[in-house]
């Protein structure tokens, strides 16, 4: 009987948490988690994962084929708060639904996806928030 | 009209005009000066090797009482296919479907010589679609996309607008509206389909257009329409049609 078990934190349990947006952000770090901007950074670095660097350049050295459809990731965390960051990257279509820029933490009206990536959102939840975590910090210099 | 009125006007129409028709531009111009200059020069282009035996199959008669030689019945190539690439795909009315190249060498291999098909992205099918194709280099994709194909082309511009896959993106989103672009170290090209079959230097081989979508799809985490299906020939047609006017390059190097 799991009735007692305290509820497991719904990052863990399900691909997309609810989220709730106020204006363009999203104030609230999805699921309460706490973001890691190490592991962010590496997230945002990796052209698998994050997948940020194929559209965007930012102030990542070692990749050096950075791409040019995004805006410039530097100082992105002087331009925009946290919560403008985190729904830039979990739904930017709610913004501009014309944007080139998927919906990293969703799956709704997604179609034909791959069978190995049904069901799944781009980024987790902890991916999000480490994202988030480490975009915040690249500040414009001054 | 006021004068400063009448520039800014003219302004405008010129920026609207720039804006709306962007010119073709092959993938060529968008590869980098090695792979041009592999393509200048047959001797350089490892495609002419699947060429060479395209020619030879050509006249190849397959074993059998009457087995008779593409060149049999259909003469010498050069004349014979001469723009037939050019206008691939295009309606056939005995199946009443779209077919590409490959799919009608398909047919005359299974009707005509009463050969099994050759298997999709073999060496063989490759190598007579490259012959074949050799036949129209230079000539201006010409595809039909009126009459009997028409609904084709209109449901391939569909698919070629609708966003697919993980990742949530159409052909359009980025080969249309950010060609030129740099996605991580590549040059986006618009996407024309007048090369194929290609030698691409990322598979280190010859591969057909149906090949390269499948990239493109399972690049967006989609998966990809079946090779031969209506889909596929749809949104063949529909590259095709985009890219009329723009001269075939077969057998192209991309990277």
């Amino acid at each position: 009987m799991l009735l007692s078990a305290p509820m497991p934190r719904a990052a863990a349990a399900e691909p997309v948490v609810p989220f709730r947006a106020a204006g363009d952000g999203i104030p609230a770090p999805l699921a309460g988690l706490a973001g890691d901007p190490a592991r962010g950074r590496r997230i945002v670095a990796d052209r698998q994962v994050g997948t940020c660097l194929l559209c965007h350049s930012g102030p990542i050295p070692e990749e050096r084929f950075q791409g040019t459809i995004g805006p410039d990731l530097a100082g992105v965390g002087s331009r925009l708060t946290a919560a403008q960051i985190r729904l830039r990257i979990v739904d930017p279509r709610r913004l501009n639904p014309e944007t080139i820029m998927p919906a990293y933490h969703s799956i709704a009206g997604r179609s034909r996806v791959g069978a190995a990536w049904q069901g799944r959102p781009i980024l987790d939840a902890q991916q999000v928030e480490d994202a988030v975590a480490f975009l915040a910090t690249l500040r414009d210099p001054s | 009209m006021n004068r400063a009125l009448a520039l800014a006007a003219l302004a405008l129409t010129v920026v609207a005009g720039v804006g709306a028709v962007a010119e073709k531009r092959s993938g060529y111009l968008d590869a980098g000066p090695q792979t041009r200059a592999m393509q200048d020069d047959d001797t350089a282009n490892p495609a002419f090797l699947w060429v060479q035996r395209g020619e030879t199959m050509w006249g190849e008669r397959p074993a059998g009482a009457d087995g008779r030689s593409c060149q049999d019945c259909h003469g010498d190539a050069a004349q014979a296919m001469r723009g037939v690439a050019a206008r691939q795909p295009a309606w056939d009315a005995a199946t009443a479907r779209l077919m590409n190249l490959e799919q009608r060498i398909d047919r005359c291999r299974e009707e005509r010589q009463g050969q099994p098909r050759l298997p999709p992205e073999s060496e063989g099918r490759l190598a007579l679609a490259a012959f074949v194709g050799l036949q129209s280099r230079g000539l201006p994709m010409s595809v039909a996309v009126d009459g009997p194909a028409a609904a084709g082309h209109a449901w391939g511009k569909a698919l070629f607008e609708t966003r697919f896959g993980q990742l949530d993106l159409s052909c359009a989103d980025c080969h249309d509206r950010q060609a030129g672009q740099r996605l991580a170290g590549n040059v986006i090209p618009q996407g024309h389909p007048n090369g194929y079959p290609i030698y691409r230097l990322e598979w280190q081989g010859m591969g057909s257009l149906s090949r390269r979508l499948r990239n493109c799809m399972t690049g967006i985490r989609a998966e990809p329409f079946a090779p031969g299906s209506p889909d596929a020939l749809a949104l063949e047609l529909y590259l095709a049609g985009r890219a009329r006017g723009l001269a075939v390059e077969t057998p192209a190097v991309r990277p």
